[in-house]
């Protein structure tokens, strides 16, 4: 017997055979099949039961209550509250994506100390007790220096008991310096105090009105409470209620207005005056509101008994439609017919706060419109602006002052807000860098940052970082590596809002008077803590009068004290809604049309309501001959959250072309530069430069450019980081002369081929 | 013919006759050789019938016990409600599946009874917090989506057609799990060959299909379990 090769051959064929008998060759396939869809590393969504935690969305002020699905431990859906005042069961795009905020990575996972440069990225991890400890030692050393005024903090609010226990630690070191991230809301506030000689919250009651005259509000872009808005939306259209948009360039809000107005851009106060012009000439004025509630409609006497024209008079004669066609680019027909409409309409209203109202705007603009709702008797009225009291259930005793600390409390503010010159503002915060950058010595020696990330939300990023660079020591209190944190020395991160306890006051916007609760939806996933209780830390660890202003155990004890017998049902619901007080605040009932808490200085007749001065932009006409202006959307957040990845997905390529953000442009401007769609160009401004893509389109003005906010972060994650151009890099602010707020609304700019 | 033909034709004579016995001897070899490629054939046939019917499951399957004993048919005498007790459906129709320590500790917050496992158990998990580690034997592949409400509460299903009658099991048995894909084996059923007597034998795609077609009268599009 002799084996050879075909032996082999056979045993091989024998075997193959064999094999394909068995099972063994299907049963791999299947196994191979199911192997391949189950990769272990593919997410599986988490199994067991469901729950429900009510709760509020943190991620931008207008505060919409929110129902998260949990199964077992893991938070799996954010939805709307039904029945919730603000949003009742809707959501916007950033509060569903709020769980990548929690799950995802750009979280600051424990106290971080900076070790490298500042901004390096370099950091060490450090634990509670050393953090607290090195920086309540520091905060006591820089205190004896005897200069406790030179604490700061940066805060998004200043409602809500973490920002006042952050507010009164620096009132019992001794530092006046409380900063409040500016808003359209600081206007309102500047202009009802003004106006109306009262300071509580602007509210909108929208739903009720039957037309609604925008002056560049991005009513469908995100405007003060963004899911509200678009609910009020659904009612106008089925109410047959008419919204006109006045704005250079054709937003989301303005392609679902009944009519658009392009108007040019910076000259609304001229338009709404134009607009009074039409409705006083014509007598079409609520004669029952202005004679009951209005002064200085007519010519009117100061306390020295001098005589001032009254704003009817002003209007008349200035404001001709002629001559406000002339200023604003809008036909006289359309002036007076909007005019008529307006005035025509039982419940009308007017708003201003251009975009998501994110930014401030000038005073003049601000009181012109205001005193288009007196003029119609929209204020406290039904379907018109209501001045909602402040909230006042944080009623902590006087804390106790030592004599360094009565004497910081006098000095005054570093950013001028109550001061002299800007007696009506209460914050600042865009004068900050001016005022630091021009001194040799940072008036601040230590800031804290919360619920703020100002290096990416302030004008001018360069003069921002510049004026940080020379503040010694900076503490953020981020839950996420965001550009200020990145560029702190300390990081003390804060639960995100899905796992902390914190009340919220009447959101901005609202007609009601609300409380809010926020609830732990998850335990905290990470080493962070609520900085209410870090706060508390801080205070305890410096002793003296400072330990004793906080007397509370920690952040939770202090919570449910403030909120005494509200706690339960707060805790229960999740808000309350206080009852509305019948008769409207007589304080605020009055209006004053000539605005004297700031005209009693004569010189300063300029800044009445009815007048208008054209900006004057920074740069040059002609080596910057195009108007950079900017533009918010729904899916962008602009402000000191970053946009998660869910949302970002979201954003269009006429907005986002891979990592450029692209401007729009006419087509008739384009044709003169010689560019067309998708083409890199270079944007310069007197500030600085970019390189980004063009977008045709005819839904702005020809000789002006728009450019999306929101973008250009450099800070959080690779979703995020390095996509885009921000527009607060690319211009420096414009104080407004009177309220001191930064009242921007665009650029100069010019356009070269890259 | 000359002499020098002869002489040739003798040796073609020779060479003819050498040829034939050569031929003998080749035609005796070929016999052979093809008995042995036959056998060598077949050696290959068994062996990779034995590797693919006997070895290869032994290889492919892990087996683990589950950690700590259990009998249904004991809990089945004790509880009121059958399977429903323990297996319940949640207040949102989804399905409880294996229960969780807070079911057992309903009944076994104190050791019940003598057995040294009862004691363990209530030592190491009760009074710990711990959840039992349960293996499960039906769980489908994360690429399978099924509902028990959908079988049970609309299709009036009764547990043990897809389960068996493991209400009458005294103990667990050994946790078998694919060694490639981490699925347990009562998925693929233990018949390596696929083979099924009852319908709880196995719970592949085919075994799903089948019962829809019978009941529904179409086997269902893919979608409906691979969301
Ligand atoms: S509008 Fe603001 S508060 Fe409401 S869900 Fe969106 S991000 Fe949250």
């Amino acid at each position: 017997m002799k084996i050879d090769r075909r032996s082999f051959l056979a045993l091989s064929i024998g075997s193959t055979a064999g094999i394909h008998l068995t099972p063994l060759p299907w049963k791999l396939m299947d196994d191979m099949s199911i192997w391949t869809q189950n990769w272990p590393w593919t997410p599986v969504p988490q199994d067991g039961a469901a729950s429900y935690v009510n709760s509020v969305c943190g991620l931008c002020t207008a505060g919409c209550g929110i129902r998260v699905r949990k199964i077992e431990n893991r938070a799996v859906k954010i939805e709307g509250l039904p029945g919730h005042p603000v949003n009742d069961g809707r959501i916007c795009s950033l509060g569903l994506s709020g769980l990548q905020l929690l799950y995802g990575g750009t979280r600051v996972k424990t106290p971080l100390k900076r070790i490298g440069e500042r901004g390096a990225g370099q950091w060490q991890k450090i634990s509670w007790k050393q953090v607290i400890d090195e920086i309540s030692k520091k905060l006591s050393e820089q205190r004896k220096s005897g200069n406790p005024q030179t604490l700061g903090a940066i805060c998004n609010s200043d409602r809500g008991t973490t920002s006042h226990l952050l507010n009164r630690f620096l009132t019992v070191y001794g530092s006046p310096n409380f900063l409040r991230t500016p808003s359209v809301q600081s206007s309102y506030e500047i202009a009802t105090t003004i106006m109306n000689g009262s300071s509580g919250t602007v509210g909108f009651d929208l739903e009720n009105s039957d037309y609604i005259l925008s002056f560049g509000s991005g009513l469908l872009d995100g405007w003060v409470s963004p899911v509200r808005m678009i609910r009020a939306h659904s009612i106008w259209k089925d109410k047959k209620a008419r919204v006109v948009q006045i704005e250079p360039r054709l937003s989301h809000t303005a392609a679902k207005a009944d009519q658009w107005i392009a108007i040019k851009p910076g000259t609304n106060a001229a338009l709404a005056l134009g607009i009074a012009h039409v409705i006083i000439k014509e007598k079409l004025y609520d004669k029952n509101f202005v004679e009951k509630y209005g002064f200085g409609f007519e010519e009117w006497k100061d306390e020295k008994g001098q005589t001032h024209k009254g704003f009817k008079q002003s209007v008349l004669e200035n404001y001709t439609p002629a001559n406000v066609a002339e200023i604003t680019g809008i036909d006289v027909a359309a002036i007076i017919s909007v005019a008529k409409d307006f005035a025509k309409s039982a419940k009308p209203v007017a708003l201003c706060g251009s975009g998501d109202g994110g930014a401030p705007v000038n005073l003049n603009e601000m009181m012109a419109v205001h005193a288009l709702n007196a003029l119609k008797g929209a204020i406290n009225n039904k379907g018109g602006l209501q001045i909602v009291p402040n909230p006042d259930y944080i009623l902590w005793p006087e804390s106790e002052m030592d004599k360094t600390a009565s004497k910081g409390i006098q000095t005054e503010r570093v950013d001028g807000a109550g001061g002299k010159k800007y007696a009506q503002a209460r914050s600042l915060l865009n004068r900050l860098p001016e005022v630091i950058n021009a001194s040799s010595e940072s008036p601040l020696q230590t800031l804290l940052v919360y619920n703020a990330n100002p290096i990416y939300t302030m004008a001018d990023s360069v003069a921002v970082k510049e004026a940080f660079s020379k503040i010694p020591l900076i503490v953020s209190f981020s839950p996420y590596m965001d550009e200020t944190a990145s560029y702190s020395d300390y990081i003390l991160p804060n639960h995100t809002y899905l796992e902390r306890y914190e009340d919220s006051a009447t959101p901005y916007g609202s007609v009601q008077q609300l409380i809010s609760l926020a609830r732990p939806v998850v335990d905290p996933l990470f080493n962070t803590k609520q900085t209410g209780d870090v706060i508390i830390s801080l205070a305890k660890a410096m002793g003296g009068h400072i330990a004793k202003a906080f007397p509370w155990k920690n952040y939770r004890a202090c919570l449910e004290k403030t909120l005494g017998d509200k706690w339960k049902t707060l805790a229960e619901h999740g808000y309350i809604v206080a009852k509305k007080d019948k008769a409207p605040d007589t304080a605020s009932a009055k209006f004053d049309f000539a605005a004297q808490a700031v005209n009693t200085d004569s010189k300063n007749d300029a800044v009445a309501p009815a007048d208008f001065k054209p900006a004057d932009l920074d740069g040059d006409v002609t080596a910057f001959p195009l108007v950079l202006i900017p533009y918010d959307t729904m899916r962008l957040a602009s402000g000191f959250v970053g946009t998660p990845p869910f949302v970002i997905k979201t954003v269009g390529d006429y907005i986002l072309k891979e990592n450029d953000s692209c401007v729009d442009i006419n087509p008739q401007t384009a044709a003169k530069l010689g560019l067309t769609e998708g083409n890199k160009v270079i944007l310069t401004t007197p500030k600085n430069k970019a390189s980004v893509r063009v977008h045709l389109s005819e839904g702005i003005l020809p000789g002006l450019i728009a450019l999306p906010r929101g973008l250009g972060h450099s800070a959080y994650d690779k979703f995020l980081a390095g996509k885009g151009v921000n527009f607060n890099a690319l211009y420096a602010p414009m104080t407004d002369p009177v309220s001191g707020l930064d009242m921007t609304w665009g650029v100069r700019a010019k356009i070269s081929k890259a | 013919m000359s002499a020098s033909d002869d002489k040739l034709q003798e040796g073609a004579t020779d060479s003819a006759i050498n040829a034939v016995s050569r031929n003998h001897e080749k035609n005796e070899q070929a016999d052979n050789a093809g008995g042995i490629v036959i056998l060598f054939f077949i050696i290959g046939l068994a062996a990779s019938m034995i590797v693919g019917w006997i070895v290869f499951p032994k290889l492919l399957y892990s087996q683990k016990d589950q950690p700590i004993s259990f009998s249904h048919a004991i809990h089945n005498l004790e509880v009121e409600d059958g399977c429903e007790s323990c297996h319940f459906f949640r207040e949102d129709g989804t399905f409880s599946g294996v229960p969780k320590l807070e079911q057992c500790i309903d009944c076994h917050e104190e050791v019940q009874g003598e057995s040294a496992d009862e004691a363990y158990f209530v030592e190491e998990y009760v009074n710990k917090g711990r959840e039992v580690p349960w293996l499960i034997y039906s769980r489908q592949p994360d690429c399978v989506f099924f509902s028990h409400a959908a079988h049970v509460k609309k299709g009036e299903m009764e547990c043990n057609t897809c389960h068996g009658p493991i209400e009458d099991s005294d103990n667990l048995k050994p946790y078998q799990e694919n060694r490639l894909t981490g699925v347990s084996r009562d998925i693929w059923g233990y018949n390596i060959g696929g083979f099924k007597k009852n319908i709880w034998d196995r719970m592949k795609m085919d075994d799903c299909a089948e019962c829809h077609k019978k009941s529904l009268g179409v086997k269902d599009a893919c979608f409906v379990c691979h969301k």
